[in-house]
């Protein structure tokens, strides 16, 4: 008989443990502590919002509802804490933003679970904007602007734990992290998960194998509103500051973009994408202060060309490579890799022209060194090398992607994409 | 008297002003295999679309086994043991073929909604399955998606699900649409076997289908039965062939 953690499973899942355990010791640096909190926020919340896309096929617009308000309820929890008013295990607190998140859920998700597909997209928007209104007209749950901040350290916890140290932290995040993930993998093996990805396929049909699609996407939302709502209650003790940005559209919209960029067909595809986008948001916003025009290009390009995301490219690869054809795929690659860096310096240089061009008249003028080139921003002719540099690049990768893409792959491709 | 394991009392369908089903009154009995002919635009599929509760009748009662499931939600039917098919088949594409199977199983044995349940560790579900899939022959293909079959796959993978649950009332639309005459063949098997002692609804225009696998046949003609009787009797009655069969039934009588 199977069991859930056997052979291959229990491998990927000791290995995840031991990256988690280790991960923080390879830099003494603070903020290589401080980004795996941040991924390990994020995955959760990547994971438990592909419950919904990935998993039952809904597209949420206003996920960050069910983040943010179990940041909330975790903050105030623990102001109440920290005033002595009530007494909770540090350790245990993002129970308490899982707990708002799922009732949240319940109240929510009856309300959006009604239609699936772009009625249910356009129902979370809706809701979306309305809890983000709302939270700058009660500015006493809210705290307004500022935000509510409150203090993790009160008094020592377990085993002398007070989360005093971002190392400690971490472990916390760490491991409500890996239960979470657990959790959230435990569910897809379930007849709910199953009859959620059948939901997807074909809600009409469920219903004529006894199944209420409604139902089953409500339980759904619920339980995704509750992994949110851990998540944001993580988010909550490591910033120890929760405002009104967390559960508002651009948070919506960044998860969305995670699961997208890691690809929603694969479990681990929003795990992949969280730790990506928060690696990028780090240190791309590091390099330039265009990043946010970068994320944009990054995701219309990888919908239009790998919709599967970063983990369908790679189930493509190992396809490819147990028909024997990577070697002809690599050797595509190889011969593109000049047209496809020619190209893409082209595409940062005009970005960082137009970005140069739209600042103050000081900026515009002054010489912008880049790729070893000095060009004006300010001089139309300035223009002209990026510009035919991204042109030539995409011609010469359109060919060569015609010559080394023989028919039988562009058709293996063509069979992915409509299933 | 027991009751009949379908009944249809006056049931009306009206889309706008237009009434394509104009009260149709119909009780087949228990494991009875009872076909539906009509000429196209009859009104066979709305009718079936009544029964299984795709649509909302205008008027009108429909019991299963004597409990009227008028007004009730497919799902809800189908708790009452009544499944159909699609005439264009209607499957979890993404989903394996013995995932397709497994999920029509799974309400029937009680595991519902359950997210605590280990779907891969439930041996009734997967014997159940399984035990579908090489009834409809389709073992090769356990592990493909649904997508990937070819046409008659599909079919054989429609009636699958259909009957995966155990339903007492078996409601097949056309389940023969674009096969070949092998094909046909092969269904026609399937379908006397995997319908062995249940009650079989189906609509079909091949009249060699018809004729070999009904007890009975009723004739739709505008929205209203026109006539419903044994093979032989539909094959002789005036009206029927006044009002559609002729070369049809010609046809199938020499055959």
């Amino acid at each position: 008989m199977k069991t859930l953690f056997s052979g291959r499973r229990l491998v990927v899942l000791a290995a995840y443990l031991v990256i988690i355990v280790l991960a923080p010791l390879l830099s003494p640096k603070g903020y290589w502590v401080s980004l795996l909190c941040r991924i390990g926020i994020t995955t959760v919340f990547a994971l438990s919002f592909n419950m919904l896309l990935g998993q039952t096929g809904l597209l949420s617009f206003g996920h960050a509802v069910y983040f943010g308000l179990g940041a909330f309820a975790t903050i105030h929890l623990l102001r109440a804490i920290q005033q002595h008013a009530w007494s909770f295990p540090i350790t245990l607190l993002p129970l308490a933003g899982g707990m708002c998140g799922l009732l949240f859920g319940v109240a929510l998700g009856y309300v959006t679970t009604r239609r699936a597909g772009t009625t249910f997209a356009m129902i979370s928007l809706g809701i979306g904007e309305m809890v983000a209104a709302s939270s700058l007209m009660f500015p006493a749950f809210f705290g307004g602007e500022g935000g509510v901040s409150g203090n993790r350290v009160t008094a020592p916890g377990w085993f002398g734990i007070t989360y005093a140290t971002p190392l400690q932290m971490y472990y916390l995040i760490a491991g409500w992290a890996f239960l979470c993930i657990l959790a959230i993998y435990t569910l897809t093996d379930t007849p709910l998960g199953r009859m959620a990805n059948a939901v997807r396929d074909n809600p009409e049909r469920a219903e004529f194998v006894g199944f209420d699609p409604q139902w089953v996407r409500y339980l759904i939302v619920v339980l995704a509103g509750f992994f949110a709502g851990v998540a944001g209650g993580l988010a909550a003790l490591n910033y120890e500051i929760v405002t009104a940005e967390t559960l508002s559209a651009a948070t919506s919209g960044i998860v969305i973009m995670m699961a997208f960029v890691g690809g929603i067909g694969h479990f681990a595809g929003p795990i992949i994408g969280a730790v990506l986008i928060t690696v990028l948001q780090i240190v791309v916003a590091g390099m330039t202060e265009a990043w946010p025009f970068y994320f944009g290009l990054l995701f219309a390009l990888l919908v239009l060309y790998a919709p599967g995301g970063i983990a369908g490219i790679v189930a493509e690869h190992k396809r490819l490579f147990d028909a024997g054809q990577l070697g002809r795929a690599l050797h595509g690659y190889l011969l593109g890799l000049l047209p496809f860096t020619l190209c893409a310096a082209g595409a940062i240089t005009l970005v960082e022209m137009a970005y140069a061009l739209a600042n103050t008249p000081d900026r515009r003028n002054a010489p912008l060194h880049i790729f070893g080139t000095t060009l004006n921003a300010g001089r139309p002719f300035g223009w002209v090398p990026p510009i035919a540099a991204v042109i030539v690049g995409a011609l010469l990768l359109r060919a060569i992607a015609r010559r080394t893409r023989g028919r039988d792959l562009v058709y293996t491709s063509l069979l992915q994409r409509q299933v | 008297m027991t009751a009949p394991a379908l009944r249809l009392a006056q049931v009306r369908k009206s889309f706008g002003r237009t009434e394509v089903i104009r009260g149709v009154d119909l009780a087949i009995e228990k494991r009875e295999r009872h076909a539906i002919i009509g000429p196209n635009g009859a009104g066979k599929s709305t009718l079936f679309n009544l029964i299984s509760a795709r649509f909302p009748v205008s008027s009108g009662t429909i019991e299963v086994d004597g409990e009227d499931v008028t007004g009730l939600r497919p799902f809800q039917v189908h708790r009452r043991g009544l499944s159909r098919s699609f005439q264009i088949s209607n499957l979890f594409h993404n989903l394996s073929v013995f995932d397709n199977v497994r999920c029509a199983v799974l309400w029937p044995l009680q595991y519902r909604y359950s997210f605590w349940h280990r779907l891969s560790g439930l041996r009734d579900a997967a014997n159940r399955a399984d035990e579908i899939i090489t009834a409809i022959g389709l073992s090769r293909r356990r592990g493909t998606p649904a997508s990937m079959l070819s046409h008659a796959e599909q079919r054989a993978l429609e009636i699958g699900i259909t009957i995966a649950g155990g339903a007492d009332v078996i409601l097949l639309d056309e389940p023969t649409a674009g096969m070949s005459h092998t094909e046909t063949a092969d269904a026609v098997r399937l379908i006397r076997r995997v319908t062995e002692g249940k009650t079989l609804v189906m609509v079909e225009h091949d009249m060699s289908v018809v004729f070999g696998l009904a007890d009975r046949i009723s004739v739709l003609v505008y929205g209203r039965i026109i006539a419903t009787g044994t093979p032989d009797e539909i094959r002789n009655n005036v009206a029927v062939r006044e009002a559609y069969l002729g070369t049809e039934l010609a046809d199938a009588r020499g055959a």
